[in-house]
């Protein structure tokens, strides 16, 4: 092997989309946009302020932010696959072969999936719940905050390594759980499916990292009087999710492990032949799939059962129930699995088992709607815009969930299997669920993190044109499944079905108007923060502790740790006449910043990216650089330090001042 | 943690309701919960090899299997250096508790070089097998049993890079409250091993070599 070899492996020029006009133009505007994002960075000298401030931060605040940003980054570009995939269907009829080609769309539908649960939902959810799970039980800080760190740049670096195959090679043609025999070497050769397995590694080790870190931060950090049974709900589902990430990732990561071996040491786990066993694959991965798609949904359950009792102004209806309900969903999660795969022979008493199973989980599910029925039955809604998009996500969500439970009927699993159908199935609840649970999440909770609400017309906005478009994306994807038209298809031969295609066509295209309408949400409140300014710390008249300090909070959270005596612990304090202190504060001890997780992540990716490209010299270099690095992170002792007294009191009186300024 | 409120005082004179803790909070430490959780997530990784093996461990592919590959002598000596290291880890976390520095070591570096010496065995298992044409690529039942045994022994081998920088830490920094509790981790680790061990001799070795 020539030393070119070692250090460039299969990377070479023709690695570079110069061919594919569509990507190629794709690189340009990315190449443009991100030389004119760095040199903004640059010019208006922000790159100290980034790196001091945000890359090296372990405040669970700045993280939490960062990963919503990078899911809101990573939606646009999900958004975008799934933009040329209804493109291209309802084009390519008769003679049209569509503006892709195969190997094209099949990167696409594959990337859309990938990025949409791993890079955009995924981020976000976890960004959530490190925002608001320390401020939600009266914490300074998780458990774990370098750990945090080390968490999102490795979810980010996952990241990067799959924009990186837009330009550099290709995405796997697998479809987003990469089956085998088709993900094996011997029908994928390509990097693709490296990429895949790559990203997903590393990515998937920060999500376990920030699983245990929220683990340990609810059961060790609760304020003093916080049992479990007082924890806000949406505390209580973030542990749950927590426990079910800490036990389905290590699943992932072990058979995309042996996948990798397949590919690259020659083994035979998932082949067709030596005795290799691909339903072996399938089941494992979809052990960890499944509970996965809770580990997105309990949160936003969470974040509805904050919503709804603050827009309607009582306690939630059913608390003990919503909890059991929560848990109950979270063992279930994992009896479930085999419903992704009742077509592939296991036979009609297992199917029986694992459809009934299935079937039981809509009963929990179905306990927490009703709870939010009553939770608002004679309440005084308020409809803002997070309570819009709960209605939203109530209505959608139903449709959804019974749709899954006609899937979970084997029978007629039967018939509709890798039909549209099912993507019709599992779009509504996740956009119903998991988006729209996000997007109420980010507009009841961003005047908390930035100081200021979001601008309730370009909201309400959004969410209209979202609704209407979901359901107009959607709906003729149940009609054409029922039609028994299969996932993944860039072609068809029947003209009559093209009208269905056109409609989901023009309801993706008020998807968009959506997503325009959000982010131009997101720049007119910026532009009008300060009159959407929150000065109170509590615009909502909200009933948990993240609403009794100050919008933002300051980076030590909490003057003085809470007590809690009630579910809604600030509900309580406010209706006792809690006044806030003014005096006595004392030093506080927090975490220090550093710059080890962002360095250790950068070298497991390019670790990765030489594994992809077979640059066998470069990837042995940089796994035994990140060693090292964590070796030398180790001999670090020096890890925290006292915010002094006095800087606390200025923050106080600073906040005492505004308070009495705005006569709060 | 008290039970008072602080000394604060409401405009109309009354004492404010007991919302506050009247001392810094100090959540007690996490560590070893949070390295618990991580030792189940791993434990899951080694259930996912172990049923791996369960479902392709008799896929021979007409190739050799167990009864004819494996040797249980070099086994048993193999489960016994580890075994003994275990024991060896729990001397030193006895001297540790003494807060004996040197003798800490001592048994540290002894149970690193069972280690080493469980690794050298196993490697050799490995090359002879490779050498015999028995690699992991000859049949389901050899690339699931390399890839157990293999992350085992991959295992082991961090365990080993994580000792050596402890014991250099301990030599720095003495015994200090993070240095005890970075070897009551590895401690937790090192017995998990040898708990994931005490399988593998079990479901691979004793069992495979049954007709």
């Amino acid at each position: 092997m020539s030393l070119s070899e070692l250090v460039f492996g299969r990377l070479s020029w023709d690695a570079l989309p110069l061919h594919v006009p569509i990507v190629l133009a794709t690189f340009v505007v990315v190449a443009v946009l991100g030389v004119a994002l760095l040199g903004a960075i640059t010019y208006f000298r922000l790159w100290g302020t980034l790196w001091r401030d945000w890359f090296t931060s372990i405040d669970h605040k700045k993280i939490g932010i960062m990963y919503m940003v990078l899911g809101i980054v990573m939606l646009l570009r999900g958004f975008a696959d799934a933009l040329m995939m209804r493109l291209q269907q309802a084009m390519a009829f008769g003679d049209n072969a569509g503006y892709l080609p195969p190997e094209h769309y099949d990167q696409i539908f594959t990337a859309h999936g990938v990025i949409m649960i791993f890079f955009v939902a995924m981020p976000l959810v976890t960004g959530l719940m490190n925002y608001l799970v320390p401020l939600q039980i009266g914490a300074r800080d998780v458990a774990f905050p370098f750990l945090n760190n080390f968490s999102f740049w490795m979810t980010t670096f996952g990241a990067i390594l799959v924009m990186a195959s837009l330009f550099i090679g290709e995405f796997a043609k697998t479809g987003w759980l990469a089956y085998p025999p088709l993900s094996g070497i011997e029908y994928s050769p390509d990097v693709g499916v490296d990429y895949y397995i790559w990203a997903l590694q590393i990515a998937g080790v920060g999500t376990l990292l920030s699983g245990v870190n929220l683990i340990a931060t609810i059961v060790k950090m609760r304020a003093p009087g916080m049992n479990l049974m007082k924890m806000p709900v949406f505390t209580w589902t973030a542990l749950c999710t927590n426990v079910l990430i800490v036990a389905a990732f290590p699943v992932l990561t072990a058979v995309l492990a042996l996948l990798s071996l397949d590919r690259y040491a020659g083994t035979h786990f998932f082949t067709n032949d030596a005795g290799g066993n691909p339903m072996m694959y399938i089941n494992l991965i979809w052990i960890w799939g499944h509970p996965e798609v809770y580990i997105l949904i309990l949160p936003l359950f969470g974040a509805f059962s904050e919503i709804v009792p603050t827009f309607t102004g009582k306690r939630l209806f059913g608390y003990t129930s919503m909890v059991y309900a929560t848990v109950c969903i979270t063992i279930l999660s994992y009896l479930v699995w085999l419903h992704h795969f009742f077509t592939m022979g296991s036979g009609a008493s297992v199917n029986s088992f694992f459809g009934i199973t299935t079937m039981i989980i809509s009963i929990p599910t179905g306990a927490k709607i009703f709870n939010w029925l009553f939770t608002m039955y004679r309440g005084r809604i308020r409809f803002e815009v997070p309570m819009l998009w709960t209605l939203g996500f109530m209505s959608t969500f139903v449709i959804g969930g019974m749709t899954g439970v006609m899937l979970a009927v084997p029978p007629a699993d039967f018939v509709l299997h890798n039909s549209l159908f099912l993507i019709a199935h599992f779009h509504n609840v996740i956009i119903g669920g998991v988006v729209f649970g996000l997007f109420a999440a980010i507009n009841y909770w961003a005047p908390k993190a930035l100081g200021f609400r979001l601008d309730p017309f370009w909201g309400k906005c959004s969410f209209w044109f979202w609704l209407t478009g979901f359901v107009l994306a959607f709906a003729p994807l149940y009609v054409l499944g029922f039609m028994g038209v299969t996932r993944r298809l860039s072609h068809f031969d029947d003209p009559s079905l093209q009208v269905w295609f056109v409609m989901a066509l023009i309801g993706a295209l008020l998807i968009l108007c959506g997503i325009v309408c959000m982010l131009v949400q997101f720049y007119v409140s910026w532009r009008k923060r300060d009159e959407l300014r929150d000065i109170s710390g509590d615009p909502w008249n909200g009933r948990t502790l993240e609403w009794s300090t100050s919008s933002p909070p300051p980076d030590y959270n909490f003057a003085f740790t809470p007590r809690v005596h009630d579910t809604d612990a600030w509900h309580d304090m406010k209706r006792r006449g809690y006044e806030r202190p003014t005096t006595g504060f004392t030093d506080i001890h927090m975490p220090k910043n550093t710059g080890a997780g962002f360095i250790i992540a950068a070298l497991c990716a390019l670790c990765g990216f030489a594994l992809i490209w077979h640059m066998w010299l470069v990837a042995g270099v940089s796994f035994a650089a990140m060693l090292v690095a964590v070796i030398v992170h180790t001999f670090n002792y020096n890890r925290d330090f006292h915010i002094p007294a006095a800087d606390v009191v200025r923050t106080e009186d600073a906040r005492t001042q505004a308070l009495a300024a705005a006569h709060v | 943690m008290s039970d008072l409120a602080l000394p604060v005082v409401s405009p109309n004179g009354e004492r404010t309701a007991p919302f506050l803790a009247k001392a810094d909070h100090h959540p007690e430490n996490g560590t070893l919960l949070g390295f618990w959780l991580y030792l189940m997530s791993d434990c899951l990784v080694f259930a996912c090899l172990f049923a791996t093996y369960g479902v392709l461990g008799r896929s021979y592919a007409g190739g050799a299997g167990g009864a004819q590959l494996f040797e249980l002598p070099l086994v048993a000596l193999n489960t016994s250096l580890l075994l003994l290291s275990s024991i060896t880890y729990g001397f030193a976390m006895l001297e540790m508790q003494r807060r004996r520095v040197g003798a800490t070591l001592l048994w540290l570096a002894i149970t690193g070089l069972f280690g080493l010496g469980f690794l050298g065995v196993e490697l050799y298992e490995f090359a002879h097998l490779i050498a015999e044409g028995n690699g992991p690529e000859r049949s389901a039942f050899l690339s699931s049993f390399f890839a157990l045994v293999g992350t085992h022994g991959l295992h082991v081998t961090f365990g080993i890079i994580w000792l050596v920088t402890l014991m250099a830490q301990v030599g720095r920094h003495g015994l200090i409250t993070e240095n005890r509790r970075r070897l009551a981790c590895l401690s937790m680790f090192w017995h998990f091993l040898d708990v994931v061990w005490i399988g593998v001799f079990t479901f691979v070795y004793l069992m495979g070599v049954l007709p």
